[in-house]
């Protein structure tokens, strides 16, 4: 196994490192980490926005760029969080806890150097991970029916609902939301429209991108507008030199390295829980690890290499279903998805077999990716302490412009730029309701296909709904849904207090509006 | 604080009950939309079944959100509790929407830099901090930069500059 492992990865690297492919994948990783250092905007958004420039190019090249939009945009908002405080998303709330400090005593530097090598670390072992857990996972896929892919897929969207922030309900309201969004246009079956109302612009249904650019664009930009605290620059001056830490240091990060590496790919692999759950779990445990607990928060390296760890371990565990699978564990996987759906290409177990070029060149992409990172984080420190000056009322006006022009690119027709104006108010609306948008875009893009297998299970059965628990392995899914379920219920009939706060914020992907508010002592 | 706000405050406080009540609100269209198109039976589903399902599903969440909102919180847990910001930003909120529906009507009719140009000047208009002249120069840069991205790189089919619309 390990040896078609290597060759295939070889492949991969053949792959990736063609010029036109390797040019894209540092465009992406240079544009993630230019646009991930800006405040306010979070990878979401990012990748949103970004989204329509890989429209011209062929599948390959733009996939490669996508992920690396969204790792660099991570390599980006760790700079954001430990120099201004400000967590441009979830995952990075915890760094701010220590790194902040540590900027504040003026190891703010240092804390990025680690910062940077952890990172890489972390996504390393994620990338092995998905190497040799891949195959696995699509080997047991390829004996599933439509009724285990439609348990699953339910499986995978109560996952992603409930589990990631807010209240569960309200994930689950969105996640039906989402489905709903999803099956407006033409019936694929019976070539009925639905939900048009008359509009033949709806027949090919909703535009993924008017849908994310709507939720995380407009409706982001609403809620941050002339609510964002003016930025304090006074820690942002950071040299080159500043960042190479000191022989005590990277020992004393080690072993926070590798535990944060193991809790990131064990999260990764339990559905729903992405990176931010690993880095809140990641710095919980390293407290508690820690001789010196009662120091957390005012600047102990550990409290922000662990957490930063397990994030990159587990952002990059996240591409093993939504590669393997076909199935999403959040709304970034969803969207990187949704892009592959736009070249034409259907994701699923046969993914792999059928584009091998893809998934490969993808696994060798991202280290090339992280070593492109790495080298680019380090001299262009400076121009990204820079970039953290530029004003939000700067950044939203330019931000509106790549959104319109963006969704217009994609059918080339306005029609759909009203569609993001529309979705965009909806978004904020929802956001101020105390509901999360990022599982609308997970129902929205699973959902033609949900459907789909739900029909044909359906039909096979000869329209007897026990089949879904009388196949075992579809049972199994149905037992572990039922398992969430009751999860939730238990928590919530013992009341909310016991929980761990994750996430207090209601009002967006980023909680930048009140970084005093970002959770103060997750899981204790 | 102004009556006037405090009386629109108290009647936006219960949160919950609106989210709760917009999710029944949505759940019923759908379910009742969807049930106008052919249901089929379960084994041969039409294309209102799968709707309808979900729209049925809403309404049930919904109720499950808005009802224990009903029930009067306890002292103290009021404080986020309102629909609206602490401080709204109305005319910031139109500018960002009518920023695409310039962007619309400014780039059908006379194409792509006066377009972008609209676009970017009226998001640029809600922000509290703006001048006239950082919101000019603003605008003029990101549509030098956009257009010469988008048109000339990129190749969108858009006309730079028409009159009229061809399109």
């Amino acid at each position: 196994m390990i040896d078609t492992a290597v060759t295939d990865l070889l492949y991969g690297f053949t792959v990736a490192l063609e010029p036109h492919n390797l040019m894209w994948c540092f465009v992406g990783v240079l544009v993630g980490n230019m646009v991930g250092v800006l405040p306010g905007m979070g990878p979401l958004a990012t990748i949103s926005i970004l989204l329509p420039l890989t429209f011209g190019m062929k599948a390959v090249p733009a996939i490669l760029m996508l992920a690396g939009i969204l790792y660099g945009g991570q390599y980006g908002g760790a700079i954001c969080s430990i120099l201004l405080n400000l967590p441009c998303h979830p995952p990075h709330a915890v760094t701010c806890l220590d790194g902040y400090p540590m900027t504040k005593q003026g190891r703010g530097g240092v804390a990025l150097g680690v910062t940077v090598i952890a990172s890489f670390i972390g996504a390393s072992w994620g990338i092995t991970e998905m190497i040799f857990l891949s195959p696995l996972l699509v080997r047991a896929a390829l004996q599933f029916g439509p009724a285990e892919v439609c348990t699953l897929m339910l499986l995978g969207l109560l996952a992603g609902s409930t589990l990631a922030r807010g209240s569960p309900l309200k994930g689950v309201a969105m996640t039906l939301i989402g489905l709903f969004l999803g099956s407006v246009g033409t019936d694929l079956e019976t070539g009925s429209e639905r939900f048009t109302f008359g509009m033949t612009e709806l027949d090919d249904g909703i535009e993924l991108i008017a849908l994310a650019l709507g939720l995380f664009g407009i409706a982001e930009f609403m809620s941050s507008v002339n609510q964002l605290a003016p930025i304090n620059m006074a820690y942002t001056n950071v040299r080159l030199k500043d960042m190479r830490p000191t022989r005590a240091d990277l020992k004393r990060a080690f072993f926070p390295m590798c535990r944060g590496t193991i809790i990131g790919s064990l999260c990764s692999l339990i559905p729903g829980t992405g990176p931010t759950i690993a880095s809140f779990v990641a710095y919980a445990a390293e407290k508690k690890v820690s001789k010196t607990p009662e120091k957390f928060g005012t600047g102990m390296l550990e409290g922000v290499v662990c957490p930063e760890t397990a994030t990159h371990s587990s952002i990059q565990g996240d591409f093993i279903p939504t590669m393997s699978l076909g199935i999403p564990g959040d709304a970034v996987m969803a969207l990187l998805l949704g892009a592959l759906m736009i070249q034409g290409i259907v994701p699923g177990p046969q993914l792999i077999s059928q584009h091998p070029d893809i998934f490969w060149g993808l696994v060798a992409s991202f280290w090339i990716g992280n070593i492109i990172l790495v080298i680019l984080n380090v001299p262009l420190i400076g121009i990204w302490c820079k970039m953290l000056a530029i004003p939000y009322r700067f950044l939203y006006p330019s931000a509106m412009f790549f959104v319109c022009i963006g969704v217009y690119a994609a059918n080339n027709d306005f029609f759909q730029v009203g569609e993001v104006a529309v979705l965009g108010m909806v978004g904020y609306v929802l956001l101020r309701l105390g509901f999360h948008p990022a599982p609308v875009v997970l129902g929205f893009v699973l959902g033609p296909r949900f459907e789909e297998n739900f029909r044909r299970a359906m039909l096979i059965a000869r329209g007897d709904f026990s089949v879904f628990v009388t196949r075992p392995i579809s049972a199994f899914f149905v037992g572990l849904c039922v398992l969430l379920i009751a999860t939730q219920v238990y928590v919530r009939l013992r009341g909310a207090k016991t929980i761990p706060k994750i996430e207090t914020d209601h009002t967006g992907t980023s909680p930048q509006m009140t970084p005093q508010r970002v959770p103060v002592t997750p899981a204790e | 604080m102004r009556p006037s706000t405090s009386l629109l405050r108290d009647f936006v406080r219960k949160r919950d009950f609106y989210a709760g009540g917009l999710m029944i609100l949505i759940g019923l269209g759908i379910a009742l939309k969807g049930s106008t198109y052919r249901l089929g039976t379960p084994m041969h589903m039409g294309p209102g079944f799968f709707p309808t399902m979900l729209g049925v599903l809403l309404v049930l969440v919904g109720i499950a959100i808005a009802a224990p909102a009903l029930v009067p919180a306890a002292e103290g847990e009021e404080s986020d509790e309102s629909i609206l910001p602490e401080h709204p930003e109305w005319w910031a909120w139109f500018c960002i929407l009518m920023s695409p529906v310039l962007f619309i009507l400014f780039g059908r009719y006379f194409g792509m830099i006066p377009g972008t140009f609209a676009c970017v000047f009226i998001a640029a208009l809600g922000d509290r901090q703006r001048t006239w002249k950082s919101t000019l120069i603003l605008s003029s840069v990101v549509t030098i930069f956009g257009v010469a991205l988008f048109s000339y790189f990129l190749q969108v089919p858009m006309p730079v500059l028409t009159w009229g619309g061809g399109l």
